[in-house]
């Protein structure tokens, strides 16, 4: 019997091959049923899929670009050996509205919502990008909201709590832990555990309980999908490889699931490498960590031998998680994917970068997948094409960035110069390489 | 027999209600875990629930997320907690035990690991919380082989024919959830209260499905709650076998280590004045 395509997952239990399923209090299991069942009867209603294109043309503003990426090729071109030097495609997520690719998502999650009748939408946030693209989901339409955010991260991310607010969701910050996205998601589940039966959660990423690691990857593949199609129309084949940051994988899950059956295309998602490869030091569960249950399934994640969910550091908030969604796990395990790392300073090198030679400034996140990019550009042959998920835009970033590249600066001037042509980390291998 | 068979067989005969008073394990230290298991007894509790820390447990309020944080903070491991318990029945506990343990916790041991540790420590039967019906089926076969009680949850959200499944694969108690929401009661002692009405109406539709004891836990905090949740309903009460008290015990024992005061004989004081309730 031939093996099942990659693609044809989850089942009904929500597994991933051994991963994914349903780890949650009793409470929440007749909603996560309503939810999978709404779901499934959205999915097979044309009405509901005319509905969501038509949000997500006029008002998300999609299709958005594939763009080439004529600065960052050069650059990678610069060190690359004779007849190397892939071209660098970008997918705008950026362009999207809000700025970032979790508008798919919410936009999708709130019709769910108005089906449910459910007047009322919570949502964890660690950007901030998806608490946005929430609270703008609901002021669309008019539902209540209230949004998550461990205390850390809306310091630094603080313009999107404003935003949040503008948009009229409260924001609640989340003191416990370490302050950041881990606690203000396990805040988020236990308001719904005591609003479950009026609330509809809205995960921002392809974690938690079954049905939410389908249905967010299902309202991020649009991005595969066009990146897909816009490839096929504008260079006449399949690009050789596509690169995207990994948090809790929504992004790249989005991208990836257009192209998981065409073996020839490299998928490369690129995890939180922070300062380093020691504990508590990185965001990456799938470099560095082993199959566990956090927040409602199992997957890898960053957990010590008791069973604890360890500490995670990365300089960008939507990183800064350790667990992973369960999809990202199988492809994993499966080889269909493969996972890499790149540091915090690879990572605002590449962000300073982005924003000179293509005057695009980028989420830090993304600037993660750039800083592969660069790397598997020069590489490759020079004939190949190498798409990069630019999940979001970084004007969130600025504060943090200049805060973080004059510290580094002092540390490290001589090694960081800010207006060097030169890519750092390219001749600088990965640790996980 | 299963201990925890045995315990409410005993009870039923005596026509007596069960008090199941909830301690985190290694809090305030792992000495007063094990003290508290032969004091809880001596006050009239009839099993006692040992919570495993956590880091993230999803199902629980601010005070035993607290206290598992702390205790974590000390250094307490499962293993620690499971040697805790082993050390009560040194001390000559017979109460009844179980484990209050995260699937995380669980899986990452290994279910046949954990499941023989706890079986060797004394512990009588475990609660998964975070593990539904579904997810618990990896659990049935290893837990009758070792003799422990599986209690599964049953929420006010849970549906009559879900209810059915889920009683089908407990053994030992059902776990009744007296509200939808996370552990602890109400700073104040305001707030919703006892919704004894919709306990009782729950109880009554798992009697119909099962013969297993009830117990009933969540929000419930004081010997008035503790009489309303199992006292028969021609007496007002919703009928449960047993009122589950986690938070309300948890505080106080944390406040009396922070007081210098006994945590263990808090704990003891407060559960006698919870049994009044019975």
């Amino acid at each position: 019997m031939p093996a099942a395509p990659l693609s044809n997952v989850p089942d009904a239990a929500g597994r991933f091959g051994p991963f994914g399923g349903r780890y949650v209090p009793e409470t929440l299991v007749a909603a996560l049923d309503q939810l999978a069942s709404e779901y499934q009867r959205a999915a097979n209603d044309p009405h509901f899929h005319a509905e969501l294109d038509h949000l997500l043309k006029s008002f998300v503003g999609r299709p958005t670009p594939l763009y080439r990426a004529e600065g960052l090729t050069r650059l990678a071109r610069q060190h690359a050996p004779p007849n190397h030097g892939a071209t660098i495609w970008l997918k705008r997520e950026d362009l999207a509205h809000t700025g970032a690719h979790k508008i798919n998502n919410t936009m999708g999650q709130a019709l769910l919502a108005r089906r449910m009748a459910k007047k009322r939408v919570i949502a964890e946030t660690g950007a901030g990008q998806h608490g946005v693209a929430t609270a703008t989901a609901a002021a669309h339409f008019g539902l209540e909201c209230d949004i998550y955010m461990g205390a850390e991260d809306a310091r630094r991310q603080r313009l999107n709590v404003v935003r949040m607010k503008l948009l009229g969701a409260r924001v609640i910050e989340v003191h416990s832990g370490l302050r950041t996205l881990k606690d203000a998601t396990n805040e988020a589940m236990r308001d719904w555990m005591a609003s479950v039966e009026s609330t509809h959660y809205i995960l921002g990423s392809v974690v938690g309980p079954h049905p939410f690691p389908r249905i967010v990857r299902d309202f991020q593949a649009v991005i595969g999908r066009e990146a897909r199609g816009q490839c096929m129309d504008t260079l006449g084949s399949l690009p050789e490889c596509v690169v995207a940051c990994v948090g809790g994988g929504s992004n790249a899950a989005g991208i990836f699931h257009a192209f998981i059956e065409d073996s020839e295309v490299t998928l490369v998602g690129v995890e939180a490498g922070g300062r380093g490869a020691e504990p508590g030091e990185h965001a990456a569960p799938l470099t560095y960590g082993s199959p566990g249950i956090l927040h409602g399934s199992l997957s890898y994640v960053l957990q010590d031998h008791n069973g604890q969910t360890a500490d995670v550091h990365s300089c960008s908030a939507g990183l800064d998680y350790p667990g992973v969604g369960p999809e990202h796990a199988y492809w994993k395990d499966a080889g269909r994917v493969r996972y890499t790392t790149a540091t915090d300073e690879q990572a605002l090198h590449a962000f300073q970068q982005c924003c000179k030679v293509e005057g695009i400034i980028p989420a830090l996140e993304t600037a993660h997948a750039i800083s592969e990019a660069l790397s598997v550009a020069a590489a490759a042959p020079r004939e190949h094409n190498i798409v990069v998920c630019l999940s979001g835009r970084g004007d969130k970033d600025v504060d943090e960035a200049a805060r973080l590249i004059a510290t580094t600066a002092m540390n490290d001037a001589p090694r960081l110069p800010v207006d060097s042509p030169i890519p750092r980390g390219l001749d600088h291998p990965r640790q996980s390489e | 027999m299963n201990r925890i068979d045995s315990i409410f067989a005993g009870l039923r005969a005596a026509n007596r209600r069960a008090l199941m008073p909830f301690i985190c394990g290694g809090y305030p230290s792992l000495r007063s875990t094990s003290e508290a298991i032969v004091a809880l007894q001596a006050a009239g509790a009839s099993v006692v629930e040992v919570g495993f820390p956590f880091s993230d447990p999803i199902a629980d309020g601010p005070v035993i997320a607290a206290a598992m944080h702390e205790a974590l903070e000390a250094g307490v491991t499962p293993a620690a907690v499971l040697e805790a318990v082993a050390e009560s029945r040194r001390n000559g506990a017979t109460i009844g035990v179980v484990a209050m343990a995260s699937m995380s916790i669980v899986h990452r041991m290994g279910v046949r690991t954990f499941v023989r540790d706890a079986a060797a420590s004394g512990i009588d039967g475990v609660i998964v919380p975070d593990a539904p019906v579904e997810e618990a089926a990896a659990l049935e076969e290893p837990l009758a082989e070792a003799g422990l009680s599986l209690s599964l949850l049953v929420a006010p959200t849970t549906p009559p024919p879900r209810a059915e499944r889920i009683v089908k694969a407990c053994t030992g108690f059902v776990y009744l959830l007296a509200r939808t929401g996370i552990t602890g009661d109400v700073p104040g002692g305001a707030g919703p209260g006892v919704d004894v009405a919709g306990i009782a109406h729950r109880v009554a539709m798992l009697r119909g499905m099962t013969d297993l004891p009830i117990a009933c836990g969540f929000g419930i905090a004081t010997a008035d709650q503790v009489r309303l949740v199992v006292a028969p309903t021609e007496q007002g009460g919703a009928g449960a076998d047993a009122a589950i008290v986690g938070s309300a015990l948890v505080r106080r024992m944390g406040r009396a280590a922070a007081q210098g005061r006994n945590a263990v004989e808090e704990a003891e004081l407060f559960v006698r004045g919870l049994a009044i309730g019975l």
